[in-house]
């Protein structure tokens, strides 16, 4: 075995290669065609589309802390709660003003989140499962508990949003709303994106494949894992502004466990850690729960529940990862 | 002499009522080449994890340049140029050669906290990254993941990544264990060209390895050494031979 | 002055009850966890099969409540093992996420399951006719089941920690804990003892799940509802100990019911405060190994 010293121009393609991967693709901006087309094709359905536009930026937020820095994370629904209710308690007490609301939305979550990581990210494993359960179920109780702000379990009433930059007004169609989300959800898309490009992203992906490497090569861990967490919180904190802004309501379920194992659910569909598993998994699941759970929630929960140990078993890494292995057996070949 | 790389004083490691590590006291000279063996069980991956701050010692005292350094955690001792490779392969799996050498660079220059630019746009992280694997013969690998190498390339790896922090002490656990014997030729020859100014401890079981490229050898034995001398003192000791070299030759 | 001393001994009293519940049912998911490494969020669903097979073979078929239990425990070993074969065991030390997503579907599947087969409502609890009503103790009168609970935990407990102190089977249940590729190395069939652990685990679950029915009350969402609760004892005990998780469930149980008592309002925000609290101090558990 002799290792021939490869060519100049060999060093040059690998290096171009290797740092030309942040670029965008032709394929990038298949959603966002999508998206457009999908305005023109359902005109009726279009609450139902601000609604999953809203929630692939929560499935993004879950991304970046589970598919890259690998933290298992089963109470996310804690920050998407807080942001829903900042906006929400905002535009009921008389500011509805709904880019300052987001704004602050973010900052609210995210204060959450570096609280709560700073206690929980010391542990691993089953502890911290548990700790993100239990940093969203005691949200869940003050919520409830305070409803002299939040309506508690009758839910948040009375938010009045106002138009968007003073001219545009959120009409009962939902066309303001659905472009709103979109335009959000957008920036929020390129926020992730950059993010998981820098060298930021590229060592938590280090983290997330071997922690103790990361230590040994002098990486600060715990910090780059609180950072992550907490700027995953800002963006579910907005997702969930969003999502009470075009519903102009907040109720107890934005905070509750189902919301937080559904998004996990949403995401491995369409795959985890791939940046577009939430474009696909979270249409798919959202447009299939309005089509059948109304019908029969029972039937819903059998079928989801059975889909994801199939999942799990058999198709690993979800649709996304599927597609990618029949592409790689078809250029092997 | 003050210049000395690394020391331990009376370093001693307790699991409960085990002492894996007794009294440990070991100088490691600036630049030198010493290789640390015993049999399976003298506490030598202790050791290791003492010295570079995976393991708290119970008791005793660890210099670096003269600085005491026994409080300070891993990545500040990492920081100050006190690397180590791992007996068991310890790499990013998924990623490619090029990209777990860059990921070592970045952290030693500072840049892995850096949220707002592109990782392609630290071209000079990533040029220095290229240079080390050409290096070390890995260059034809670069944007293979490591899975797809051969367990002995995955060795050369880790070497690299170590190499990569600009170590002041280099600390190679083991580093042809599983190798096969066609393979360990290149990994001898890659510490052999090793810069002179690092200081490299190796633990080895290979004896051939040993004794090719240490300039000094320490025995450890039941977690407290034994002996400590050149490879001709160390093969000439009858309590070497006997604990040892011995057992050593299966 | 006597009605706090009442208050506090009413407290002691349920804690402890609840306590029982909690530690048969959360043992089994803490020795999964240290044993075979995997986070079995479908544990609860053991707990929650076991209360439903008993009320319901009870109900049906008026099986007398000992034979009942028996049966349920019987019942949900039986599925557990059948489970652990087919699909717990390929997930054994592997990716945690892995884990976490296949139990939370099996718990879903299994909350469709007992809505479909016993209808959305709460199944009625009724305990025989000589546990029913109140016991005089000497000083005060205490609910008669609630008594037989703590009592007959207390039994099960000390015969599971007799039996894992003293059998062979207990024997390398502990080695394995401790130190599972030396287990391998001196001959234990690991294989086989991971499936009669989960099975012991489940059956233990069923057991708590069935004897509970009156606290934990049986409804569809209980694996979902009371996860949470098993999840704290087994961080808060310490990972993969034995008698840790049963300190843990006495604190859970007792401090749990003594805050509903004093500010009922709250609901459970002050046992999640205090979890929080106690794992800033024990990241590892009050029992876990470092």
């Amino acid at each position: 075995m002799s290792h021939l010293t490869p060519s100049a121009d060999r060093r040059a393609a690998d290096i171009a290669a290797f740092s030309r991967r942040h670029r965008f693709h032709w394929f990038e901006a298949l959603p966002w065609l999508i998206a457009v087309a999908a305005y023109f094709m359902f005109p009726n359905y279009l609450a139902l589309g601000s609604q999953i536009l809203a929630i692939i930026l929560f499935a993004l937020s879950v991304d970046l802390v589970l598919g890259y820095a690998g933290i298992v994370t089963l109470g996310h629904a804690a920050f998407f709660g807080v942001g829903a209710y900042t906006a929400g308690i905002l535009a009921a007490n008389g500011w509805g003003e709904p880019i300052s609301g987001l704004l602050a939305a973010a900052v609210a979550a995210a204060c959450i989140g570096l609280a709560s990581g700073w206690i929980i990210l010391r542990t691993t494993g089953l502890t911290l499962l548990m700790q993100t359960l239990v940093v969203a179920a005691m949200l869940y109780e003050l919520a409830n508990k305070a409803y002299r702000f939040t309506g508690g379990a009758d839910g948040l009433q009375g938010m009045s949003v106002w138009p968007i930059f003073g001219t545009f007004r959120f009409d009962m169609f939902g066309n303001t709303a659905y472009f709103y989300c979109l335009v959000v959800l957008f920036f929020g898309w390129l926020v992730v994106r950059n993010t998981v490009n820098s060298s930021f992203g590229r060592s938590l992906t280090g983290i997330r494949e071997n922690v103790g490497r990361m230590h040994a090569i002098g990486a600060p861990v715990a910090q780059r894992r609180l950072v992550v967490y907490a700027l995953s919180a800002a963006l579910a904190g907005i997702a969930g502004a969003l999502t009470a802004q075009t519903a102009q309501f907040v109720g107890l379920n934005v905070l509750n466990l189902e919301r937080s194992g559904t998004i996990l659910v949403m995401l491995i569909i369409g795959g985890i850690g791939r940046l577009y598993g939430a474009f696909i998994g979270v249409p798919l699941y959202m447009i299939a729960q309005d089509r059948f759970a109304e019908a029969d929630p029972t039937y819903w929960y059998f079928w989801i529940g059975l889909a994801m140990v199939f999942i799990v078993v058999f198709l690993r890494g979800g649709i996304f990862g599927v597609v990618e292995r029949l592409l790689a057996r078809s250029r092997k070949q | 002499m003050s210049a000395t790389g690394l020391q331990t004083i009376a370093l001693c490691k307790n699991f409960g009522a085990l002492k894996v590590s007794n009294n440990i006291d070991f100088r490691l000279q600036a630049g030198a080449r010493h290789a640390l063996i015993g049999p399976n069980g003298a506490g030598k991956t202790t050791f290791v994890n003492l010295v570079t701050g995976v393991l708290r010692p119970s008791s005793g005292q660890l210099l670096l340049d003269g600085d005491d350094i026994t409080a300070l955690p891993q990545a500040q001792r990492v920081k100050r140029g006190l690397v180590r490779t791992f007996q068991i392969t310890a790499l990013f799996r998924k990623l490619c050669v090029l990209e777990n050498v860059v990921l070592a660079i970045s952290e030693r220059d500072g840049i892995g906290g850096d949220f707002l630019r592109p990782a392609g746009w630290h071209r000079a992280a990533i040029e220095e990254a290229y240079d080390i694997l050409e290096v070390m013969g890995l260059a034809e690998d670069a944007l293979r993941p490591i899975t797809e190498l051969a367990y002995g390339r995955q060795r050369m790896v880790e070497i690299a990544l170590a190499l990569a922090l600009k170590p002041s002490v280099l600390l190679l656990d083991e580093p042809a264990a599983g190798v096969p014997e066609s393979e360990s030729v290149t990994i001898i020859e890659a510490i052999e060209r090793l810069p002179e100014r690092i200081a490299v401890l190796f633990i080895e079981h290979d004896m051939e390895l040993v004794f090719r490229v240490a300039q000094r050898i320490t025995v450890l034995v039941q977690g407290a050494v034994l002996v400590e001398g050149t490879p001709a003192e160390i093969a000439a000791d009858p309590r070497v031979r006997e604990v040892y070299l011995g057992e050593g030759r299966h | 002055m006597a009605d706090i001393f009442s208050s506090i001994i009413s407290v002691g009293f349920h804690g402890l009850a609840l306590a029982m519940v909690l530690y048969l049912i959360s043992v089994g998911l803490s020795v999964t966890m240290g044993l075979m490494g995997f986070i079995n969020l479908a544990h609860g669903a053991f707990a929650m099969l076991g209360g439903y097979l008993m009320t319901w073979l009870m109900s049906r078929y008026d099986v007398p409540f000992g034979l009942a239990l028996a049966g349920a425990v019987i019942g949900v070993v039986l599925i557990s093992v059948i489970l652990e074969r087919l699909l717990y065991r390929r997930f054994y030390g592997g990716d945690e996420l892995d884990q976490v997503l296949m139990t939370m579907g099996l718990i879903f599947i299994t909350i469709a399951s007992v809505t479909y087969i016993w209808g959305p409502v709460t199944q009625p609890m009724r305990p025989p006719a000589a546990l029913s009503g109140q016991i005089d103790l000497g000083f005060r009168s205490f609910p008669t089941y609630r008594t037989f609970l703590i009592v007959c935990g207390a039994i099960l407990v000390t015969l599971l920690w007799l039996a894992l102190e003293r059998t062979r089977f207990g024997a390398q249940v502990r080695a394995a804990v401790d130190n599972l590729r030396m287990a391998q190395t001196i001959g234990i069939n690991t294989s086989r003892l991971f499936a009669a652990t989960f099975a012991l685990g489940s059956g233990l679950a069923a057991l708590g799940g069935g004897l509970g029915a009156e606290i934990l009350p049986i409804t569809t969402f209980y694996a979902l509802e009371n996860l949470v609760y098993f999840l704290i004892v087994v961080a808060v005990g310490g990972l993969g100990s034995i008698r840790g998780p049963f300190v843990a469930a006495l604190l859970v149980g007792i401090s749990d019911t003594a805050f509903k008592y004093i500010a009922p309002e709250f609901g459970a925000f002050f046992i999640y405060a205090l979890t929080m609290v106690l794992l800033l101090w024990f990241p590892r558990g009050l029992f876990g190994r470092t």
